[in-house]
This record gives structure tokens, C-alpha cells and sequence, in this order.
């Protein structure tokens, strides 16, 4: 038997949600938005803005963060031998599961990584989106439990699981070869913001650093926050669960610390006060995230270690985050976009249609 | 008498759930579970002692896990 894997037990997923906590809360500190240490969603949106497939001039960076976490997964999963190309579990429902749960996340503000600081922060709109997190993610197990299933991977070239992390390593060379200038909104290829969260940022060094160390152990842990809470719904077990809430409570231990917990529902960072739609939006992103079997974090691990449908499904993301912006979909501190509401209900509808119509019972 | 669960290929919760239905299903005292993942082998192990099973072996084939779970 090989040495047991630390991180899979109960004291390695409570450290690594400590972790993510304190070095989330920190890089606001070091220049991150408020409420926004990290955030898969909105980072990832971020690199559609800086890349130019929505022009949302606030909002364009490509964050070290999401590059740190594919790459570090991708070398811990190398160093014990876990790195397992795969793909081909109906990667076109997964691409449509990322456009959705991006809406969604970007109607709330946020995807559950964002949930669990701005709660941190005290950012009582968090509990909105949180409850409407477990909503979704309580919807998609009904689905589970009825024999919902995108089907079998299959083995694949090592080349076709390494091209989300190649990816990856071309936008850090984007940005090493193309420098925020200062007072320009672009340098060659790329879009920087002048202001808004966008422009609020840890350098780019300490980013990818705290990136590629939560990458490594978020895969060697199989940290998730929707498998948390699914899990807990499912089968009533904590262990995912119990990462999650350390992750909130390191957060705001530190956020106490450093002087970062406002507690209140107006005026917080990056956030609005539409409790319903703070609700819906996540209630849409839990449900897309649990018919895709993880959170976004979670899927970017898996890209890292080879899981192509994994990545098919950033894609979406990042490919959602720029229609969730072009077509007015995203919210703004001032409330939900012009056409929000109408792309929570179809995105609801949709992820319904696939719940209900994707069922097989794969015999043993 | 034992019996097989095929979860090769499928990712969490599948495999999990496989194997509870399987446990509770009742048929057998000990269930082969074939999967192709680190993590679900993990969280396999994991499901079958919260409900009372015990792992009594774990093989590495290749790029695939046998792991034998049986009825306390």
C-alpha cells in the first residue's frame, strides 16, 4: 500500500479551507477587491474582459490566481502520479452548465468561494446567495438520486488533458509580454482596467504564488464547496463540509485581524441588495455546478489533472462571463443588468431540461 | 456471494452512489467496486465505512482501482 494521503483526511481538507481563508482574505489586503480574495467566477471573468470578449472596462485582468490553481494542480497531480487525461462525458452539456453557471454567479456576484468571504466580510447579502447555493445544489441531487448521469469518460492522449494547462501558461506569457501600462486601458493583445475591481489587484507574483499552492493542495484534498454542501444533502457526510467552513471561519478570523469585517447589507464591496435575485442567481449556478459535479475551484483542479470535460466546462465559464457582460446580464453594485432576471429564468429552464431529459442508470 | 460495481470512467457521486444502492440493495455481504480515479477510490472507501463496511482490499491495476468492500 502506497503512504496514505494526508490532505484526504479530516485534518487535511479543514487545513487546506484554513488555508484558502486567511491567504484569501490577505490578498485583499495586498490589493485584491473587497470581499473578492479570490474568486473563480469572477477572476475567470475577468480574463474574458482582459482578453476583449466583453468590453466591460472595469473588469479586465487576467488574474494569477486561476492560472496558479490549474498549474499547481497539474503538478501535484505529476508528482503523485494522479494525472489522468480523460474526456468525453457529454462535453457539450458541460460547456452549456459553465455559460449558466457563470450568469448565475454574476447575477449574485460572486461564485461560492466569493459566497463564503463576502459572508466572511460581513457582507449579509452572502446568506441570500448561500441559501440559494444549497437550493440549487439540494435541486441537482433530486436529479442524482433519479439516475441524472452525463455519462463515461474515456481515456485519452496525454497532450489533450494538458491543453487547458497550456492555455494557461500562454495567458501568463500574455502578461509577462504584455505589462500593465500605467494610465493605459491596453498593452498589445491586452485589456487593463483603470478602475473598478479590476484594476484592484496583488502583484503579480504574490497572486500566482498563493494560486499555485491552493492548486496543489486543493487537488491532493479534492476540495469543493458544492460537493460540501451536496454531499452533506446526499449522504449526510461532512467531510467536504467541514473544508468549507473552515475556509469561512479562517476568512473571518483574519478579515477581524486585519480590519476587514463590516458587517451590513448596504454599501458592501462589489455586491448588491436585490435579495431575490441575490437568491435566484445562485440557486441557478448551484444547480449547474451539481449537474457538472463541482464547483468551479473544483473544476479548474480537475483541468489541471487532466480531466478535458473539466475544462470544457471553464470554457464555458469564461465563454458565459463574456455574454453575461455583452448582453447586460451581470449585475452591478446598483442592482441586476438590464436582461439579468430574463437569463436566470431561461438559464433555469435549461438546467432543468437537462436534469430531467440526461438520465441513465448505468447497469453494473 | 459477491458482486461487481463497474464505475469506471464515471466521476463523484456517481460511483458513491453506485455502491450505496448496491449496499443497500442488500444481495450481497461483499461488493467489488472497479474505479479509474484516485478520488473515487477515496471517497468510495469513505462511503462504504459511514455505512458500516469494511474496505478489505485495495488493488491497483493499471489505471484502475479494485477495491473490495465487505459487511462488518
Amino acid at each position: 500500500m502506497k503512504f496514505k494521503n494526508f490532505f484526504a483526511t479530516r485534518w487535511g481538507i479543514v487545513g487546506v479551507g484554513l488555508f484558502i481563508g486567511v491567504f484569501a482574505s490577505l490578498l485583499q489586503k495586498w490589493g485584491n477587491p473587497g470581499n473578492m480574495g479570490i474568486c473563480v467566477a469572477c477572476f475567470e471573468r475577468d480574463i474574458a474582459g482582459a482578453l476583449g470578449l466583453h468590453r466591460a472596462g472595469v473588469v479586465q485582468y487576467i488574474r494569477p490566481e486561476i492560472i496558479g490553481f490549474v498549474i499547481g494542480a497539474l503538478i501535484a497531480a505529476y508528482l503523485f502520479k494522479e494525472f489522468r487525461p480523460r474526456l468525453g462525458s457529454a462535453p457539450i452539456v458541460r460547456f452549456i452548465l459553465g455559460v449558466f453557471a457563470m450568469i448565475g454567479a454574476l447575477v449574485f456576484l460572486g461564485c461560492p468561494w466569493r459566497a463564503a468571504l463576502r459572508l466572511a466580510g460581513g457582507d449579509g447579502n452572502a446568506i441570500l446567495g448561500l441559501l440559494g447555493l444549497i437550493f440549487g445544489i439540494w435541486i441537482g441531487t433530486l436529479f442524482l438520486k433519479k439516475g441524472y448521469n452525463l455519462g463515461r469518460t474515456q481515456t485519452t492522449h496525454t497532450a489533450a488533458g494538458w491543453i487547458l494547462p497550456v492555455i494557461m501558461v500562454g495567458f501568463l506569457a500574455f502578461m509577462i509580454a504584455f505589462p500593465q501600462i500605467e494610465g493605459k486601458d491596453k498593452s498589445g493583445i491586452l485589456f487593463y482596467s483603470l478602475k473598478g475591481p479590476g484594476a484592484m489587484h496583488a502583484t503579480l507574483i504574490i497572486s500566482l504564488a498563493v494560486g499555485l499552492v491552493i492548486g496543489f493542495i486543493a487537488q491532493r484534498s479534492r476540495f469543493c464547496t458544492m460537493g460540501a454542501i451536496r454531499d452533506f444533502v446526499l449522504f449526510r457526510q461532512t467531510h467536504l463540509l467541514s473544508g468549507f467552513v473552515a475556509l469561512v471561519i479562517a476568512a473571518f478570523v483574519t478579515n477581524v485581524i486585519v480590519g476587514q469585517f463590516h458587517p451590513g447589507f448596504t454599501g458592501q464591496a462589489v455586491a448588491h441588495t436585490m435579495h431575490f435575485w441575490n437568491f435566484a442567481g445562485m440557486t441557478l449556478a448551484g444547480l449547474a455546478f451539481a449537474l457538472a459535479g463541482g464547483c468551479p475551484g473544483r473544476q479548474l483542479f480537475l483541468s489541471g489533472e487532466g480531466d478535458g470535460d473539466a475544462a470544457v466546462f471553464v470554457l464555458g465559464m469564461i465563454v458565459g462571463a463574456g455574454f453575461a457582460h455583452n448582453f447586460g446580464l451581470a449585475s452591478s453594485p446598483k442592482g441586476v443588468g438590464p436582461y439579468g432576471v430574463e437569463a436566470v429564468i431561461i438559464g433555469l429552464i435549461v438546467c432543468l431540461l437537462i436534469g430531467f431529459t440526461m438520465r441513465k442508470r448505468s447497469k453494473t | 456471494m459477491s458482486t461487481k460495481v463497474d464505475a469506471r470512467g464515471l466521476s463523484c457521486p456517481q460511483p458513491v452512489l453506485m455502491t450505496i444502492d448496491e449496499i443497500k440493495a442488500g444481495a450481497s455481504s461483499e461488493i467489488e467496486v472497479i474505479v479509474d480515479t484516485e478520488t473515487s477510490k477515496e471517497n468510495v472507501s469513505r462511503a462504504a465505512q459511514s455505512q458500516g463496511w469494511q474496505v478489505a482490499d485495495v488493488r491497483e491495476e493499471g489505471d484502475e482501482y479494485r477495491i473490495v468492500i465487505k459487511k462488518d
